[in-house]
């Protein structure tokens, strides 16, 4: 069998003339990767390389009172037993707040937390002197997010000399959003029902399909070359250099095949220990973890507790809302301070209420530390007030999806953060068109003698043939923001490279963007071709040679790498055409209206007025643009106002699910969606992104958790972490929505994320339906539907 | 570790009298993922997988099916649904297209694991396990088989060689509880089999005690209640209080624990529900097939 492949041919995916920004071309790296031969990360091999292993904490909380490598570096094969004494810089990192420990320092205050690193010339000897290492713990009850609200009476995570978060206690961070009279005695006097609600959503994992690996070479200048599955190369490059104790330009990261992300692979995990290893040893070293250390490798989306309560009019106007939301942030920082943002600016959903009083709360617990994932604290805020909003129509006596278009927001809107939405905001239209799509046929087919297992709850595992089914339809729909928020700097570097090869012009892209699945380099191709009308466009790979393309990650590459992409081949033009004016003498008027258009440069009237091979020669044109959004605030810190967000995203969903009401088991029958995306770049690759948010959103409403007792991870797995079979997953009809936002490029808007909102509470909002049961907890589990 | 690759079932026999630690590997299925996941590090492995024989399976005189330890799962579901219906049922729930490719029953009696899918249906068929060693060969009744979680009846110096499975004499079913529709380990599994020639009825109980286990309170009531009312010979249909008694008499039999698949309280509430409707169907389908034999 021929051994792994990187994509070629990346320009060959394009036919002539076509392919532009609104085509579907292919994606470069889809093939290789459905047919098993995309090289990933963890297919890296080099020369002499060593292989890279990690001993963790098997407790969630342990004074460390020694720590014994000799038995370890005695074993033959053993080149290096790293602990935190052997780092030469810095011995944190962070994303946002520097508090956690390379390698653990005197203590763990997580399940799995690293202690000590070893390289071997063998993945088995590394494993093997693993455990040899002898580590004495002093156990100490694990600090959950109940008991860090009272740290005099349970004690610190991080003790109080060693605190490094803004606030203090076991506060990570916190935000209170004042909207209107908040929820004043005399606000609550105006409403004439009150509904409220208490919520919790449990621990989801990216569950990625590529586990963390990488490969660190060091270089003869004494810096190191790492490869790497990542979502942000110059952050990662960022958080490294102090604890290597080298400069930027000895850190060089190149992204190799990832094998997805989901906001996983924000924060550095094997990163710097391969690096450490490598440039302890001299020789290269390779880390791959495996399925069970995955779970133990990255951050986790927060769990949250939710507490809403809704106040309306009888006629079904929203008066005012007040959520307290505690999220539980685990042993370290990782990005909860801006998750605690987004939960609290967002907290109130997709409509318009006059007053609301929001608390958000991230708490450090010796639970697994928690961070980015797909919708970024809009997830658990989401489930909280859909459920909210079916209960509140419920004791209205009012049509749920007609209470929500009610209260809907709409372009001019006023967020609870005093943002006006200045772009359109079609929640409203949304729900009606979600609405509006046929439904399904009713229940499970009878067909012949038997049944179609595969249509029923439990599926082929044959618990029903159609006994205790009933059916349910639920609606949700949601608000995500769009690219970083609170007055960060997000901008994205792009470079265009424009020349004639073998008498054609091709067009070079180099960014720094990691491609995580999400279709960016199929998106930058289409970009290119239509601003400068060439057919062959070479992606380079991503690295930190260019500079910063931000995050992949909070639905933004299109927009702002997308847009870096579109900045830079405007600029290549301008230089083309300025080469024109001074070449041909062409006026400011003829070149004002002059595109490129199939490696011509023509006017306004489609008459070409050169060929873009004569005016390039044999002088390359080569631009380099960095982008910024429009800059946001930071939000009050007492009273939560602030132009917090670049840009808002909405999805609608419906759910049709059929609930085996005996045995607790649930089939989702169809999850129809409607999302407006501004523009569709590439209208096969947001279907795409809708299927597998609406996917990610289904798992979180009846299947995925992280089970933790006590701090300690029960399922570390794929046979105890389950996530959706294609048996789970329902056909999804979309409707998508192109209502062009004035401030971004093409007027896209960000895709990615909106869907994983709005799918779950819809799905239990189903469930409800079909149980009558008040389902305050996701995922739901046969137990809680079984009242067992 | 040593690799050890016998050519023959003698020669496999031979090995494992020489080695009793190693550990036999077929499919690999299970015996990979503990080896992936560190869990286990045996000084041997015994890939059985040259041994033809083990992958064949023949039809007795006495219509029993002599199924090799190593013939797939993909296989029963393909070529034994109709002669072995509840253990086709139970394959066709085993991991993804990939694992019924690979995985066996004789995997799943090795590693004696009380969630293996194909244990109930053995249990509730009457199967006999062929275990053998170069001391000879015996036959292991499917009762006297699992002796506790992961444990089963064989000597360090046995491999399971076949299992006798009697043909289906009348309807069988299986059904389990997962938190999802495919590719999920067992909650809790059951299987039933009528057996109209002996008018028995067996069970299987699986993931929810220590070993899978058969019912048997269950069994004697439901057979006193066929043999009383007399059902056996007229054919009519079961009361469903009866059903129900069944089922709650399953879910006494079992003693579940509360894990991170599941509580102890819905394992016996989900068998109690899986009893009475699986019975309910196998009997529904003795009827119709009475009338259309008459």
């Amino acid at each position: 069998m021929a051994g792994p492949t990187t994509p070629r041919n990346l320009s060959a995916v394009s036919a002539p003339g076509r392919d532009g920004i609104g085509a579907s071309p292919p994606r470069p790296d889809g093939i290789l990767k459905v047919k098993g031969d995309f090289a990933y990360a963890s297919d890296l091999w080099h020369e002499d390389m060593l292989w890279g292993t990690t001993l963790r904490s098997p407790h969630a909380r342990a004074r460390i009172r020694s720590v014994d490598v000799s038995a370890a570096l005695a074993l033959p094969g053993v080149y290096a037993v790293l602990t935190h004494e052997d780092i030469p810089g810095s011995k944190f990192y962070g994303l946002e707040i520097a508090d956690q420990p390379v390698l653990a320092i005197d203590e763990v205050r997580f399940h799995g937390e690293p202690i000590a690193i070893v390289a071997a010339d063998h993945p088995e000897t590394a494993r093997r002197a693993v455990a040899r290492i002898v580590v004495d713990y002093d156990v100490s009850p694990a600090i959950g997010p109940v008991e860090a609200l009272d740290p005099e009476r349970y004690g610190h995570v991080h003790a109080p000399a060693d605190y490094k978060a803004h606030a203090s206690g076991n506060i990570v961070h916190s935000q209170h959003v004042h909207h209107g009279d908040g929820d004043s005695a005399e606000v609550r006097a105006r409403a004439d029902v009150i509904v409220r609600g208490e919520y919790e959503v449990g621990m989801q994992d990216q569950a990625f399909l590529g586990p963390e690996s990488g490969l660190a070479v060091p270089a003869e200048d004494g810096g190191i070359d790492l490869y790497i599955a990542t979502q942000w190369l110059h952050v990662d490059r960022q958080q490294m250099c102090p604890v290597l104790a080298l400069p930027p330009e000895k850190v060089r990261l190149t992204l190799a095949g990832v094998g997805g992300a989901f906001g996983g692979r924000e924060d550095i995990s094997m990163q710097v220990h391969a690096c450490l290893l490598a440039q302890y040893t001299g020789k290269p070293v390779k880390i791959v973890y495996n399925r069970e250390e995955s779970f133990f490798g990255h951050v986790h989306r927060h769990p949250a507790t939710m507490v809403f309560e809704h106040g309306a009019t009888r006629d079904g106007r929203l008066v005012f809302v007040r959520a307290e939301i505690v999220l539980d942030g685990g042993a370290y920082a990782s990005s909860s301070p801006a998750v605690v943002g987004n939960a609290a600016s967002l907290g109130i959903g997709p409509y318009v209420i006059p007053n609301a009083s929001i608390d958000a709360t991230a708490v450090y617990t010796n639970n697994p530390p928690c961070g980015a994932m797909r919708g970024f604290g809009a997830v658990q805020m989401c489930f909280g007030y859909e459920s909210q909003m079916d209960r509140l129509a419920a004791e209205l006596g009012m049509d749920p999806v007609k209470l929500r278009r009610l209260n809907a927001m709409e372009q001019g809107s006023v967020l609870p953060t005093g943002q006006v939405v200045d772009a359109p905001a079609p929640v409203a239209e949304l729900l009606r068109r979600v609405e509006a799509m046929p439904l399904p046929a009713a229940a499970y087919r009878r067909t012949g003698d038997g049944v179609d297992l595969r249509e029923l709850p439990g599926g082929v595992s044959n618990s029903t043939h159609g006994e205790g089914v009933v059916r349910g339809i639920g609606y949700g729909v949601g608000i995500k923001n769009v690219g970083f928020s609170e007055g960060f700097d997000d901008y994205s570097t792009a470079r265009v490279r424009l020349e004639v090869i073998n008498g054609a012009p091709v067009a070079l892209v180099h960014t720094a963007m990691a491609e995580v699945g999400q279709g960016g380099v199929t998106v930058h191709a289409q970009i290119v071709r239509t601003e400068l009308g060439v057919d062959l466009v070479t992606i380079a790979p991503a690295d930190t040679r260019v500079g910063s393309a931000g995050s992949t990650s909070a639905s933004r590459q299109t927009y702002m790498t997308g847009g870096a992409v579109k900045s830079a081949a405007e600029a290549v033009r301008g230089t083309v055409l300025a080469r024109g004016r001074r070449r041909h003498g062409w006026t400011p008027d003829l070149v004002a209206g002059l595109r490129l258009v199939d490696g011509k440069v023509v006017d306004r009237a489609d008459a070409v007025v050169a060929d873009l091979v004569d005016l390039l020669g044999d002088e390359p044109v080569d631009e380099t643009v960095e982008f910024r959004h429009r800059p946001t605030q930071a939000f009050d810190r007492l009273t939560g106002q602030g132009f917090g967000h670049v840009q808002y995203t909405f999805c609608a969903h419906r759910a049709v699910v059929d609930v085996d009401v005996e045995l607790g088991l649930v089939k989702v029958v169809e999850l129809a969606a409607a999302q407006d995306v501004g523009k569709a770049m590439n209208p096969l690759a947001v279907l795409g992104q809708i299927h597998g948010g609406s996917t990610q959103g289904l798992g979180l409403a009846v299947m995925e958790e992280i089970v933790v007792a006590e701090g300690r991870v029960r399922n570390p797995s794929f046979t105890d972490y389950l996530i959706p079979t294609i048996l789970d997953t329902p056909p999804m009809p979309v409707d998508v929505l192109e209502l062009a936002d004035p401030h971004a490029p093409y007027g896209l808007r960000g895709a990615g994320e909106a869907p994983t909102l709005s799918a779950t509470p819809a799905i239990v909002a189903a469930i409800r339906a079909a149980t009558g049961l008040a389902l305050n907890r996701v995922p739901v589990r046969p137990e809680h539907l079984t009242g067992i | 570790m040593e690799f050890l690759r016998p050519a023959t079932w003698e020669e496999a026999l031979a090995v494992k009298a020489q080695h009793p630690s190693a550990v036999p590997i077929a499919g690999g299925t299970d015996v990979m993922v503990e080896l992936n996941f560190d869990r286990r590090r045996p000084d041997a492995l015994v890939d059985l997988n040259r041994i033809r024989e083990l992958h064949e399976w023949r039809i007795e005189d006495d219509d029993t099916v002599r199924l090799g330890a190593s013939v797939p799962y993909a296989r029963i579901i393909e070529a034994l649904h109709d002669r072995l219906p509840g253990l086709s049922l139970g394959a066709r729930t085993v991991g993804s297209p990939q694992i019924r490719n690979r995985g066996s029953v004789g995997g799943n009696l090795g590693g004696a694991s009380p969630a293996g899918d194909a244990h109930p249906p053995l249990l509730a068929s009457g199967a006999t396990v062929e275990a053998a060693s170069v001391r000879g060969t015996r036959l292991i009744p499917i009762d006297d088989f699992y002796l506790g979680v992961k444990r089963n009846a064989l000597e360090p110096d046995e491999l399971i060689r076949a299992v006798h499975i009697p043909s289906a004499t009348g309807p069988q079913q299986f059904a389990k509880i997962g938190t999802r529709n495919a590719m999920v380990i067992a909650v809790c599994s059951f299987a039933v089999a009528l057996h109209p020639h002996t008018r028995d009825v067996r069970t299987g109980i699986g993931s929810a005690a220590p070993t899978p286990r058969r019912a048997r309170e269950a069994e004697e009531f439901i057979r006193a209640e066929l043999d009383e009312s007399g059902l056996w010979t007229s054919g009519g249909e079961l009361p469903r209080a009866a059903a129900r008694r069944f089922g709650e008499l399953v879910a006494g039999a079992a003693a579940p624990i509360d894990d991170v698949r599941g509580s102890a309280a819905y394992r016996r509430h989900a068998l109690a529900v899986l009893a009475r409707r699986t019975l309910l169907w196998t009997w529904n389908d003795h009827r119709a097939t009475g009338r259309a034999a008459a």
